[in-house]
């Protein structure tokens, strides 16, 4: 039989255990020995995996076309920074404006605030999708994306809570591998159960023909708002994860070229895909910080590169462009990254090695 | 009056300054099959979705086992235990053959009775269980349609609504459409069948509607409409 073996279920449950044990080593060895400049690339990238895995939610996974993600994590950042900014640091950040009641007085940790943080951002979620859920294509996709910018110049002009253009500086610098990595497995594994359970192939059966899914007694409505809801969430959760760890917010931090920039990471690993979303979120944090030599003058023999500030976001564009003519449906299309599939795909090496 | 399944009384429906249906009125008994037939443009299938409230009614009532079904939205008429099959098939290309049956049964809690109506469409499509774990994309046309029609079963309906099943599929996959839909009646499944193929549905109708613009202009039993000389000139192309 040249068919290829599955895995039972006990295997693949070892496996999965012995990979996130492998993990959390990992990350102990790198929080102990690895440099600063490491251990923020690192925490970026598990940032991003929760922003792109949430965005796929809810774009993929369920195709409403949202670009309003920027202000999701606009609010859980704000929000959590309320509440855990120092009561001193307040009282000196707020110039132009006093900070209101009750947050001028509150000062909690980091847990709490993430979780009030992506709350706070879910409710939002839900007075966003409410009302433009009820348009389709290209119009969802502009009212998100003028909602999300409405966010940002709300922050922009609200000094009584955001301080508004001033931003808000000397956040505690809570975040690290443990906070990052944790709540992106987190993140990973509640988004992968719902779109393996029967609530989630609803939401695909929605993404496929919404007329076919009502026809059928889904709710398509109650089922988007939900995936929406659950999406923004996780985007608070991660804003809050960001500001502690870039320790100083300001409304420019969040404009609809973050929202973009999640979308490459999604559309580039593939919309649809977890294991995608994952894969684009790492590449493109690495790649932006590997192209970092190009704005850096070098020589190679006779030529002179002087370094041109900019540059990386240039040639990342181009291979972009590159990997999206050669993989249309991005790295893993609709497919996940399974146990079966890496075997199988180990095993066609092999054979392709003895042959 | 209690067998009447479904009732529309006086439907209008417009489309911008379209009158596209003007003033039809339909009972449909419990397990017979009744078919809208007519040419393309008489508002046979306006009607099917104004009936699942896919496009807006101008006026006009529609009743489900007594109830008013008028204004509630798509998905609260299907779990009432309306099945609408579209047109075109529509089903999820990207999810599996099982997977789509199962979005089929997605509102219901009984897994005894989702096994078994399984049984029973293996029984009615053997193609489907064969090929139960494919993307429902990779069908042909003619399974495709099965499965539309097997999905629109897995809800457990009490009225089937078939939007033009035999469209694009060849002869002889028609002639199997059409029987069935005479299986699925068999199994107490009221039927409302719009159908463009006026023999194949007359043929298998207990009571039939003729369509032109919009208004009914003919109705009786299926056989009778089959005898009928109008009926053969417009449709079935017989010349008179």
């Amino acid at each position: 039989m040249r068919m290829s073996k599955r895995l039972s279920v006990k295997t693949k449950g070892i496996l999965t255990v012995l990979f996130v044990i492998l993990m959390a080593l990992l990350i102990a060895i790198a929080d102990r020995k690895a440099s600063d400049y490491f251990v923020l690339i690192l925490n970026l990238i598990a940032i991003n995996i929760i922003f792109a895995v949430s965005l796929n939610l809810i774009n993929g996974m369920t195709g409403i076309f949202s670009l309003g993600h920027a202000g999701f994590i606009a609010i859980g950042a704000y929000t959590s920074v309320l509440l855990t900014l120092p009561i001193e640091q307040k009282e000196i950040s707020y110039l132009i404006k006093p900070l209101i009641y009750p947050f001028n007085r509150i000062e909690l940790p980091f847990l709490p605030a993430i979780l009030i943080a992506g709350l706070v951002s879910a409710g939002f979620g839900y007075l966003v999708a409410a009302p433009s859920l009820r348009l389709i294509g290209d119009y969802l996709a502009i009212a998100t994306l003028g909602l999300g910018e409405t966010i940002r110049v709300i922050a922009n002009n609200a000094w009584s809570i955001t301080n508004g253009a001033l931003g808000l500086k000397g956040i505690p610098a809570y975040t690290n591998l443990y906070w990052s990595w944790g709540w992106a497995l987190i993140t990973v594994v509640v988004i992968a159960s719902l779109v393996n359970s029967t609530y989630g192939r609803a939401l695909k059966a929605i993404r496929e023909d919404p007329i076919a899914a009502k026809a059928m007694g889904i709710n398509v409505f109650s089922h988007q708002v939900m995936s929406f809801v659950i999406g923004s969430f996780f985007a608070g959760v991660g804003g809050a994860l960001w500001a502690h760890l870039i320790t100083t917010i300001d409304p420019k931090s969040f404009t609809f070229v973050r929202t973009f920039e999640i979308l490459i990471m999604v559309v580039l690993g593939g919309l649809g895909s977890i294991s995608g979303s994952i894969i684009g979120a790492a590449i493109y944090t690495v790649g932006l910080e590997f192209l970092r030599v190009l704005e850096s003058p070098f020589k190679i023999w006779f030529i002179n590169y002087p370094g041109v500030p900019g540059m990386r976001m240039v040639v990342l564009s181009v291979l972009l462009i590159v990997l999206m003519l050669f993989w249309q449906r991005g790295i893993m299309g609709r497919n996940e990254l399974s146990w079966d599939s890496i075997v199988s795909a180990f095993a066609k090496l092999r054979r392709g090695g003895k042959a | 009056m209690s067998d009447v399944v479904l009732k529309i009384e006086n439907l209008h429906v417009h489309y911008g300054s379209i009158h596209a249906v003007k003033g039809i009125s339909i009972e449909v008994k419990k397990g017979q099959i009744i078919t809208l037939i007519g040419a393309n443009g008489a508002g046979k299938s306006t009607t099917l979705k104004a009936i699942m409230n896919l496009v807006k009614k101008s006026s006009g009532r529609v009743h489900f086992q007594g109830i008013d079904i008028t204004d509630k939205p798509t998905h609260s008429i299907a779990q009432l235990g309306i099945a609408m099959v579209p047109e075109g098939r529509r089903i999820f290309p990207n999810l599996t053959v099982y997977e789509n049956l199962m979005m089929g049964a997605y509102n219901r809690k009984d897994p005894d009775g989702i096994e078994k109506d399984l049984e029973w469409i293996f029984s009615l499509f053997p193609r489907l269980k064969e090929r139960l774990k494919q993307p429902g994309g990779t069908l042909s046309g003619g399974e495709q349609q099965m499965l539309a029609v097997a999905r629109g079963l897995m809800t457990r309906p009490k009225l089937l609504m078939l939007d033009e099943p035999s469209l694009g599929l060849a002869p002889l996959l028609v002639k199997e459409v059409f029987e069935v839909i005479q299986r699925i009646r068999d199994e107490a499944v009221t039927i409302l069948l719009v159908e463009q193929n006026a023999y194949g549905a007359l043929k298998i109708a207990d009571y039939a509607y003729v369509l032109e613009t919009g208004r009914i202009v003919l109705q009786g039993p299926g056989n009778e409409l089959l005898a009928n000389d109008d009926v053969r000139k417009a449709y079935l192309g017989v010349k008179g």
